[in-house]
Protein backbone atom coordinates (compact mmCIF):
# COMPACT_ATOMS: atom_id res chain seq x y z
CA UNK A 1 0.00 0.00 0.00
CA UNK A 2 2.02 2.78 -1.51
CA UNK A 3 1.48 6.72 -0.09
CA UNK A 4 1.53 9.50 -2.57
CA UNK A 5 2.14 13.38 -1.96
CA UNK A 6 -0.17 14.78 -4.89
CA UNK A 7 -0.74 18.91 -5.82
CA UNK A 8 -3.67 19.44 -7.79
CA UNK A 9 -5.77 22.60 -9.37
CA UNK A 10 -9.57 22.22 -7.59
CA UNK A 11 -11.99 25.20 -8.71
CA UNK A 12 -9.05 27.68 -9.00
CA UNK A 13 -7.42 26.74 -5.84
CA UNK A 14 -4.12 24.64 -5.19
CA UNK A 15 -4.57 21.77 -3.03
CA UNK A 16 -1.70 19.35 -1.75
CA UNK A 17 -1.70 16.17 0.28
CA UNK A 18 -0.77 12.47 1.04
CA UNK A 19 -3.37 9.88 -0.01
CA UNK A 20 -3.34 6.01 -0.56
CA UNK A 21 -2.99 4.88 -3.71
CA UNK A 22 -6.20 3.07 -3.92
CA UNK A 23 -8.09 6.46 -3.28
CA UNK A 24 -10.08 7.56 -6.02
CA UNK A 25 -10.56 10.95 -7.01
CA UNK A 26 -14.17 11.07 -5.88
CA UNK A 27 -13.13 9.87 -2.62
CA UNK A 28 -10.15 12.75 -2.20
CA UNK A 29 -12.79 15.69 -4.00
CA UNK A 30 -15.14 15.24 -1.62
CA UNK A 31 -13.58 13.49 1.71
CA UNK A 32 -10.00 15.89 1.41
CA UNK A 33 -10.76 18.49 -0.26
CA UNK A 34 -14.42 18.89 1.27
CA UNK A 35 -16.47 19.37 -2.51
CA UNK A 36 -18.98 16.85 -1.76
CA UNK A 37 -20.71 18.50 -4.79
CA UNK A 38 -19.22 15.33 -6.18
CA UNK A 39 -22.20 12.94 -5.52
CA UNK A 40 -20.40 9.28 -5.14
CA UNK A 41 -23.44 6.56 -6.91
CA UNK A 42 -22.20 3.67 -8.37
CA UNK A 43 -18.55 3.41 -7.95
CA UNK A 44 -17.75 1.71 -11.34
CA UNK A 45 -18.81 4.92 -13.88
CA UNK A 46 -22.26 3.37 -15.25
CA UNK A 47 -24.39 6.47 -13.28
CA UNK A 48 -22.63 9.56 -14.23
CA UNK A 49 -23.09 11.23 -10.93
CA UNK A 50 -19.46 11.90 -10.02
CA UNK A 51 -18.86 13.56 -12.90
CA UNK A 52 -16.10 16.42 -12.93
CA UNK A 53 -14.13 18.50 -15.24
CA UNK A 54 -10.04 17.23 -15.29
CA UNK A 55 -7.95 19.33 -17.17
CA UNK A 56 -10.83 20.10 -19.66
CA UNK A 57 -12.69 17.11 -19.74
CA UNK A 58 -15.77 15.53 -18.16
CA UNK A 59 -14.32 12.30 -16.64
CA UNK A 60 -15.85 9.80 -14.07
CA UNK A 61 -14.07 10.71 -10.93
CA UNK A 62 -14.39 7.21 -9.37
CA UNK A 63 -12.72 5.77 -12.40
CA UNK A 64 -9.72 7.81 -11.80
CA UNK A 65 -7.26 7.69 -8.96
CA UNK A 66 -6.70 10.96 -6.72
CA UNK A 67 -2.71 10.28 -7.56
CA UNK A 68 -3.81 10.11 -11.64
CA UNK A 69 -4.84 13.11 -10.87
CA UNK A 70 -1.41 15.08 -9.50
CA UNK A 71 -1.01 17.86 -11.26
CA UNK A 72 -4.00 18.45 -12.97
CA UNK A 73 -6.93 20.89 -13.17
CA UNK A 74 -10.49 20.10 -11.80
CA UNK A 75 -13.17 21.56 -11.60
CA UNK A 76 -16.22 20.57 -10.16
CA UNK A 77 -19.81 21.83 -9.81
CA UNK A 78 -18.43 24.27 -6.76
CA UNK A 79 -16.87 25.78 -9.26
CA UNK A 80 -19.09 27.08 -11.76
CA UNK A 81 -20.80 29.81 -10.48
CA UNK A 82 -18.98 32.91 -10.21
CA UNK A 83 -17.80 34.45 -6.52
CA UNK A 84 -20.73 37.05 -6.47
CA UNK A 85 -23.40 33.47 -7.10
CA UNK A 86 -24.11 34.33 -10.46
CA UNK A 87 -24.82 30.72 -11.88
CA UNK A 88 -23.29 29.35 -14.76
CA UNK A 89 -25.33 28.95 -17.71
CA UNK A 90 -25.51 25.38 -17.76
CA UNK A 91 -26.96 26.06 -13.77
CA UNK A 92 -29.32 28.79 -15.09
CA UNK A 93 -30.60 27.02 -17.24
CA UNK A 94 -31.44 23.67 -15.32
CA UNK A 95 -32.73 25.80 -12.76
CA UNK A 96 -35.15 27.61 -15.34
CA UNK A 97 -35.71 24.00 -17.03
CA UNK A 98 -36.88 22.17 -14.19
CA UNK A 99 -34.26 19.77 -15.40
CA UNK A 100 -33.58 18.24 -11.18
CA UNK A 101 -35.45 16.86 -8.55
CA UNK A 102 -34.00 15.39 -5.72
CA UNK A 103 -30.45 16.65 -7.46
CA UNK A 104 -28.03 13.29 -6.69
CA UNK A 105 -27.57 13.46 -10.63
CA UNK A 106 -27.13 16.96 -10.97
CA UNK A 107 -23.62 17.44 -10.61
CA UNK A 108 -22.48 15.12 -13.13
CA UNK A 109 -25.25 16.36 -15.79
CA UNK A 110 -24.00 19.99 -14.93
CA UNK A 111 -20.42 19.09 -15.44
CA UNK A 112 -21.00 16.99 -18.45
CA UNK A 113 -22.69 20.13 -20.30
CA UNK A 114 -20.12 22.52 -18.96
CA UNK A 115 -17.44 21.19 -20.19
CA UNK A 116 -19.43 20.04 -23.43
CA UNK A 117 -20.45 23.82 -24.05
CA UNK A 118 -17.56 26.16 -22.71
CA UNK A 119 -15.34 26.05 -25.39
CA UNK A 120 -15.38 27.43 -28.68
CA UNK A 121 -16.72 25.05 -30.62
CA UNK A 122 -20.61 24.61 -30.12
CA UNK A 123 -22.03 21.43 -30.44
CA UNK A 124 -25.39 20.41 -31.87
CA UNK A 125 -28.24 19.42 -30.10
CA UNK A 126 -27.79 15.38 -30.73
CA UNK A 127 -24.27 15.72 -29.53
CA UNK A 128 -25.33 16.67 -26.20
CA UNK A 129 -27.97 14.50 -25.96
CA UNK A 130 -25.74 11.76 -27.05
CA UNK A 131 -23.23 12.81 -23.86
CA UNK A 132 -26.15 13.18 -21.44
CA UNK A 133 -26.61 9.06 -22.41
CA UNK A 134 -24.05 8.93 -19.48
CA UNK A 135 -26.10 9.93 -16.78
CA UNK A 136 -28.66 7.82 -14.82
CA UNK A 137 -31.45 10.25 -13.42
CA UNK A 138 -33.93 8.51 -11.65
CA UNK A 139 -36.26 11.19 -11.14
CA UNK A 140 -36.70 13.72 -13.85
CA UNK A 141 -37.17 11.05 -16.89
CA UNK A 142 -35.05 13.19 -18.80
CA UNK A 143 -37.13 15.73 -20.62
CA UNK A 144 -35.74 18.60 -18.18
CA UNK A 145 -32.48 17.81 -18.73
CA UNK A 146 -33.11 17.58 -22.87
CA UNK A 147 -34.47 20.70 -22.85
CA UNK A 148 -31.79 21.66 -21.26
CA UNK A 149 -29.49 20.38 -23.93
CA UNK A 150 -32.07 22.13 -26.70
CA UNK A 151 -31.46 25.38 -25.39
CA UNK A 152 -27.41 24.98 -24.74
CA UNK A 153 -26.80 24.16 -28.59
CA UNK A 154 -29.09 27.29 -29.38
CA UNK A 155 -27.37 29.21 -26.92
CA UNK A 156 -23.97 31.16 -27.64
CA UNK A 157 -22.09 30.64 -24.03
CA UNK A 158 -18.88 32.47 -25.51
CA UNK A 159 -16.02 31.95 -23.37
CA UNK A 160 -18.71 32.08 -20.15
CA UNK A 161 -17.87 28.23 -19.66
CA UNK B 1 -16.77 -0.47 -3.45
CA UNK B 2 -13.26 0.30 -2.52
CA UNK B 3 -10.36 -1.33 -3.83
CA UNK B 4 -8.37 -3.64 -1.94
CA UNK B 5 -4.87 -1.87 -1.29
CA UNK B 6 -2.17 -1.78 -3.79
CA UNK B 7 1.08 -0.22 -4.58
CA UNK B 8 1.41 1.99 -7.41
CA UNK B 9 3.79 3.07 -9.75
CA UNK B 10 3.62 5.47 -12.75
CA UNK B 11 6.73 4.61 -15.22
CA UNK B 12 8.06 6.94 -17.74
CA UNK B 13 9.69 4.64 -19.94
CA UNK B 14 8.81 0.77 -21.75
CA UNK B 15 11.36 -0.68 -20.24
CA UNK B 16 10.85 0.63 -16.55
CA UNK B 17 7.04 -0.67 -16.82
CA UNK B 18 8.39 -4.14 -17.94
CA UNK B 19 10.80 -4.44 -14.82
CA UNK B 20 7.40 -3.24 -12.63
CA UNK B 21 5.32 -6.38 -14.10
CA UNK B 22 8.71 -8.67 -13.98
CA UNK B 23 9.63 -7.83 -10.56
CA UNK B 24 5.95 -8.06 -9.54
CA UNK B 25 6.03 -12.05 -10.61
CA UNK B 26 2.38 -12.18 -11.72
CA UNK B 27 1.02 -9.52 -9.03
CA UNK B 28 0.55 -6.34 -10.93
CA UNK B 29 -1.72 -5.16 -13.38
CA UNK B 30 -1.55 -2.54 -16.15
CA UNK B 31 -3.73 0.79 -15.84
CA UNK B 32 -4.24 2.55 -18.90
CA UNK B 33 -7.45 4.62 -18.96
CA UNK B 34 -8.82 2.30 -15.81
CA UNK B 35 -12.26 2.57 -17.77
CA UNK B 36 -12.69 -1.22 -17.20
CA UNK B 37 -10.38 -2.24 -14.79
CA UNK B 38 -11.10 0.27 -12.40
CA UNK B 39 -14.74 -0.67 -11.84
CA UNK B 40 -13.06 -4.12 -11.37
CA UNK B 41 -10.94 -3.07 -8.77
CA UNK B 42 -13.77 -1.38 -6.70
CA UNK B 43 -15.76 -4.27 -7.14
CA UNK B 44 -12.72 -6.44 -6.14
CA UNK B 45 -12.80 -8.37 -9.02
CA UNK B 46 -9.33 -7.68 -9.12
CA UNK B 47 -7.32 -7.62 -6.39
CA UNK B 48 -3.58 -6.60 -7.91
CA UNK B 49 -0.42 -6.23 -5.39
CA UNK B 50 0.68 -3.30 -7.49
CA UNK B 51 -0.33 -0.98 -10.31
CA UNK B 52 1.47 -0.35 -13.39
CA UNK B 53 0.32 3.36 -14.43
CA UNK B 54 1.52 3.38 -18.08
CA UNK B 55 -0.31 6.85 -18.59
CA UNK B 56 3.30 8.37 -18.52
CA UNK B 57 4.96 6.87 -20.96
CA UNK B 58 5.07 8.85 -24.06
CA UNK B 59 6.10 5.93 -26.66
CA UNK B 60 2.65 4.52 -25.70
CA UNK B 61 0.76 7.47 -27.20
CA UNK B 62 -0.55 8.13 -30.80
CA UNK B 63 -0.83 6.76 -34.05
CA UNK B 64 1.82 6.39 -36.94
CA UNK B 65 1.96 5.11 -40.32
CA UNK B 66 4.37 2.57 -41.01
CA UNK B 67 4.57 0.51 -44.45
CA UNK B 68 1.52 -0.78 -44.95
CA UNK B 69 -0.71 -0.62 -41.78
CA UNK B 70 -1.31 1.69 -39.17
CA UNK B 71 0.03 1.58 -35.56
CA UNK B 72 -2.33 2.74 -32.41
CA UNK B 73 -0.12 3.35 -29.60
CA UNK B 74 -2.12 1.65 -27.09
CA UNK B 75 -2.38 5.02 -24.12
CA UNK B 76 -3.99 6.64 -27.20
CA UNK B 77 -7.18 7.52 -25.69
CA UNK B 78 -10.39 6.82 -27.49
CA UNK B 79 -11.65 10.65 -27.86
CA UNK B 80 -8.40 11.22 -29.66
CA UNK B 81 -9.17 8.57 -32.01
CA UNK B 82 -12.92 9.50 -32.69
CA UNK B 83 -10.94 13.25 -33.66
CA UNK B 84 -8.07 11.89 -35.67
CA UNK B 85 -8.73 12.66 -39.49
CA UNK B 86 -6.17 10.75 -40.92
CA UNK B 87 -7.75 7.39 -39.11
CA UNK B 88 -11.07 8.80 -40.31
CA UNK B 89 -9.52 7.85 -43.94
CA UNK B 90 -7.31 5.24 -43.62
CA UNK B 91 -9.29 3.17 -40.84
CA UNK B 92 -12.57 3.75 -40.64
CA UNK B 93 -14.26 0.81 -39.22
CA UNK B 94 -12.04 1.58 -35.88
CA UNK B 95 -12.89 5.26 -35.55
CA UNK B 96 -17.14 3.54 -36.16
CA UNK B 97 -16.29 1.18 -33.15
CA UNK B 98 -14.94 3.55 -30.92
CA UNK B 99 -17.63 5.94 -30.88
CA UNK B 100 -19.67 2.85 -29.64
CA UNK B 101 -17.30 2.31 -26.84
CA UNK B 102 -18.95 3.36 -23.65
CA UNK B 103 -19.79 6.68 -23.89
CA UNK B 104 -18.78 10.51 -23.87
CA UNK B 105 -16.96 10.42 -20.47
CA UNK B 106 -15.58 7.57 -20.15
CA UNK B 107 -13.74 7.79 -23.89
CA UNK B 108 -12.24 10.82 -22.54
CA UNK B 109 -10.34 8.77 -20.61
CA UNK B 110 -10.37 5.08 -22.04
CA UNK B 111 -7.74 3.88 -24.41
CA UNK B 112 -7.22 1.64 -27.23
CA UNK B 113 -5.31 -0.59 -25.28
CA UNK B 114 -6.48 -0.96 -22.72
CA UNK B 115 -9.96 -2.35 -24.79
CA UNK B 116 -7.78 -4.32 -26.48
CA UNK B 117 -5.97 -5.84 -23.60
CA UNK B 118 -8.45 -6.84 -21.29
CA UNK B 119 -10.55 -8.74 -23.95
CA UNK B 120 -14.01 -8.10 -22.60
CA UNK B 121 -15.89 -10.59 -25.34
CA UNK B 122 -19.05 -7.84 -25.94
CA UNK B 123 -16.05 -4.77 -26.42
CA UNK B 124 -16.43 -2.91 -30.04
CA UNK B 125 -12.17 -2.83 -30.18
CA UNK B 126 -11.08 -6.22 -30.16
CA UNK B 127 -13.45 -7.49 -32.43
CA UNK B 128 -12.48 -4.71 -34.87
CA UNK B 129 -9.06 -6.14 -34.51
CA UNK B 130 -9.57 -9.30 -35.22
CA UNK B 131 -12.04 -8.39 -38.17
CA UNK B 132 -9.16 -6.48 -39.59
CA UNK B 133 -6.26 -8.93 -38.94
CA UNK B 134 -4.55 -6.28 -36.66
CA UNK B 135 -1.71 -7.57 -34.88
CA UNK B 136 -0.85 -6.78 -31.16
CA UNK B 137 3.02 -6.09 -30.62
CA UNK B 138 3.77 -7.05 -26.95
CA UNK B 139 7.19 -6.61 -24.92
CA UNK B 140 8.50 -7.51 -21.56
CA UNK B 141 11.98 -7.94 -20.54
CA UNK B 142 12.30 -11.36 -21.88
CA UNK B 143 11.73 -10.25 -25.20
CA UNK B 144 9.34 -8.41 -27.82
CA UNK B 145 6.43 -10.73 -29.68
CA UNK B 146 3.47 -9.86 -31.94
CA UNK B 147 0.45 -11.53 -31.83
CA UNK B 148 -2.31 -11.76 -34.37
CA UNK B 149 -5.09 -10.19 -32.90
CA UNK B 150 -7.60 -13.59 -33.69
CA UNK B 151 -5.01 -15.69 -31.94
CA UNK B 152 -4.71 -13.00 -28.72
CA UNK B 153 -8.30 -13.92 -27.11
CA UNK B 154 -8.49 -17.05 -24.85
CA UNK B 155 -11.70 -16.30 -23.05
CA UNK B 156 -13.26 -13.50 -21.21
CA UNK B 157 -10.85 -10.98 -19.92
CA UNK B 158 -8.45 -13.62 -20.59
CA UNK B 159 -5.54 -13.28 -23.61
CA UNK B 160 -2.29 -15.10 -24.34
CA UNK B 161 -1.07 -11.64 -22.94
CA UNK B 162 1.58 -13.65 -19.97
CA UNK B 163 1.65 -11.70 -16.67
CA UNK B 164 5.01 -9.59 -17.51
CA UNK B 165 3.62 -8.60 -20.67
CA UNK B 166 2.80 -4.82 -21.67
CA UNK B 167 1.18 -4.16 -24.88
CA UNK B 168 2.97 -1.70 -26.40
CA UNK B 169 1.10 -1.60 -29.78
CA UNK B 170 -1.94 -2.27 -31.67
CA UNK B 171 -0.83 -2.83 -35.78
CA UNK B 172 -3.40 -2.69 -38.21
CA UNK B 173 -3.38 -3.45 -41.77
CA UNK B 174 -3.57 -1.02 -44.70
CA UNK B 175 -7.33 -1.62 -46.28
CA UNK B 176 -7.55 -0.37 -50.11
CA UNK B 177 -8.56 2.83 -50.81
CA UNK B 178 -12.36 3.25 -50.90
CA UNK B 179 -13.54 -0.19 -48.54
CA UNK B 180 -16.79 -0.77 -47.20
CA UNK B 181 -16.96 -0.58 -43.96
CA UNK B 182 -19.51 -2.82 -41.70
CA UNK B 183 -20.56 -2.28 -38.31
CA UNK B 184 -23.44 -2.89 -36.35
CA UNK B 185 -24.65 -3.62 -32.92
CA UNK B 186 -27.58 -4.19 -30.48
CA UNK B 187 -27.10 -2.92 -27.02
CA UNK B 188 -30.34 -2.46 -24.54
CA UNK B 189 -28.67 1.86 -24.27
CA UNK B 190 -26.58 3.80 -25.98
CA UNK B 191 -23.10 3.09 -23.99
CA UNK B 192 -23.89 -0.17 -22.47
CA UNK B 193 -21.99 -3.84 -23.59
CA UNK B 194 -23.58 -4.79 -26.62
CA UNK B 195 -25.79 -8.10 -26.33
CA UNK B 196 -24.94 -8.54 -29.83
CA UNK B 197 -22.65 -6.90 -32.77
CA UNK B 198 -20.72 -7.48 -35.80
CA UNK B 199 -17.63 -5.64 -37.71
CA UNK B 200 -15.43 -5.50 -40.67
CA UNK B 201 -14.58 -4.70 -43.82
CA UNK B 202 -14.49 -5.46 -47.52
CA UNK B 203 -13.42 -4.43 -50.75
CA UNK B 204 -14.37 -4.92 -53.95
CA UNK B 205 -12.82 -4.65 -57.32
CA UNK B 206 -14.69 -4.89 -60.46
CA UNK B 207 -17.88 -5.98 -58.75
CA UNK B 208 -16.29 -8.84 -57.19
CA UNK B 209 -14.93 -9.06 -53.26
CA UNK B 210 -11.58 -9.09 -53.24
CA UNK B 211 -11.10 -8.58 -49.52
CA UNK B 212 -13.08 -9.18 -46.58
CA UNK B 213 -12.64 -9.36 -42.90
CA UNK B 214 -15.55 -9.46 -40.39
CA UNK B 215 -16.13 -10.45 -36.97
CA UNK B 216 -18.88 -10.98 -34.18
CA UNK B 217 -18.32 -9.75 -30.09
CA UNK B 218 -21.26 -10.34 -27.90
CA UNK B 219 -21.43 -13.89 -29.41
CA UNK B 220 -19.04 -15.93 -27.48
CA UNK B 221 -16.66 -15.88 -24.73
CA UNK B 222 -13.80 -13.85 -27.53
CA UNK B 223 -14.57 -12.03 -30.31
CA UNK B 224 -15.00 -14.58 -32.71
CA UNK B 225 -14.30 -14.25 -36.18
CA UNK B 226 -16.41 -14.25 -38.62
CA UNK B 227 -14.76 -17.35 -41.09
CA UNK B 228 -17.56 -19.17 -43.03
CA UNK B 229 -19.28 -15.71 -43.82
CA UNK B 230 -15.35 -14.52 -45.05
CA UNK B 231 -14.58 -17.90 -47.44
CA UNK B 232 -18.23 -17.73 -48.35
CA UNK B 233 -18.22 -14.14 -49.74
CA UNK B 234 -14.34 -13.79 -51.28
CA UNK B 235 -14.65 -13.28 -55.34
CA UNK B 236 -18.57 -13.24 -54.99
CA UNK B 237 -20.16 -11.08 -57.76
CA UNK B 238 -21.77 -8.52 -55.30
CA UNK B 239 -24.72 -8.80 -57.26
CA UNK B 240 -25.17 -12.21 -56.92
CA UNK B 241 -25.02 -12.40 -52.72
CA UNK B 242 -27.95 -13.51 -50.52
CA UNK B 243 -26.99 -11.67 -47.72
CA UNK B 244 -29.38 -13.36 -45.60
CA UNK B 245 -28.16 -17.05 -46.46
CA UNK B 246 -24.54 -15.89 -45.62
CA UNK B 247 -26.04 -14.87 -42.10
CA UNK B 248 -27.40 -17.99 -41.78
CA UNK B 249 -24.57 -19.83 -42.14
CA UNK B 250 -22.56 -17.11 -40.61
CA UNK B 251 -24.17 -17.59 -37.48
CA UNK B 252 -22.73 -21.50 -36.95
CA UNK B 253 -19.18 -19.95 -36.22
CA UNK B 254 -20.97 -18.04 -33.03
CA UNK B 255 -21.04 -19.52 -29.17
CA UNK B 256 -23.49 -17.17 -27.58
CA UNK B 257 -24.55 -17.78 -23.85
CA UNK B 258 -27.55 -17.37 -21.53
CA UNK B 259 -27.29 -14.18 -19.25
CA UNK B 260 -29.34 -12.16 -17.72
CA UNK B 261 -29.86 -9.71 -20.31
CA UNK B 262 -30.42 -11.92 -22.85
CA UNK B 263 -30.63 -15.47 -24.23
CA UNK B 264 -28.69 -17.36 -26.52
CA UNK B 265 -31.68 -18.24 -28.55
CA UNK B 266 -32.54 -14.12 -28.91
CA UNK B 267 -28.74 -13.95 -29.84
CA UNK B 268 -28.55 -16.01 -32.52
CA UNK B 269 -32.41 -14.53 -34.09
CA UNK B 270 -30.65 -11.07 -33.72
CA UNK B 271 -26.96 -12.10 -34.72
CA UNK B 272 -28.63 -13.10 -38.08
CA UNK B 273 -31.08 -10.51 -38.34
CA UNK B 274 -28.10 -7.35 -38.46
CA UNK B 275 -25.61 -9.34 -40.00
CA UNK B 276 -28.08 -9.85 -43.03
CA UNK B 277 -29.27 -6.21 -42.86
CA UNK B 278 -25.73 -4.46 -42.69
CA UNK B 279 -23.83 -7.09 -45.43
CA UNK B 280 -26.74 -6.41 -47.52
CA UNK B 281 -26.65 -2.04 -46.90
CA UNK B 282 -22.60 -2.71 -47.41
CA UNK B 283 -23.37 -4.69 -50.92
CA UNK B 284 -25.97 -2.22 -51.90
CA UNK B 285 -24.18 0.62 -51.14
CA UNK B 286 -21.11 -1.04 -53.45
CA UNK B 287 -23.72 -1.92 -56.57
CA UNK B 288 -24.73 1.96 -56.26
CA UNK B 289 -20.99 3.46 -56.01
Amino acid sequence: MSIHHIEMIINDRRHTGDVEARVSLADYLRDDAGYTGVHVGCEHGVCGACTVIVDGKAVRSCLMLAVQADGAEVTTAEGLAAADGTLHPVQQAMLEEHALQCGFCTPGVVMTLAALTGGEKKLSEKQLVAALSGHVCRCTGYQGIRRVAKRLADTDLGDDG
Amino acid sequence: MKPAPFDYVAPDTIEEACSVLAAAGGGATVLAGGQTLVPLLNLRMSQPFVIVDINRIAELKGTVRVDGCTRIGPMTRQCEVIADKALARDLPVVVEAVRHVGHHQTRNRGTIGGSIALGEPAAELPATAVALGASIHVRSIRGARIVPANEFYLGPYMTVLDADELVTSISFPDWPKGHTILFREVAQRPGDFALVGMVGALSVEVGKITRVGLAWFGMGPTPIRAKTAEQMLLGQAIGGIDALAVAERAITDTAPFDDHHASAEYRRTVGKRIFARTLREALDLREVA
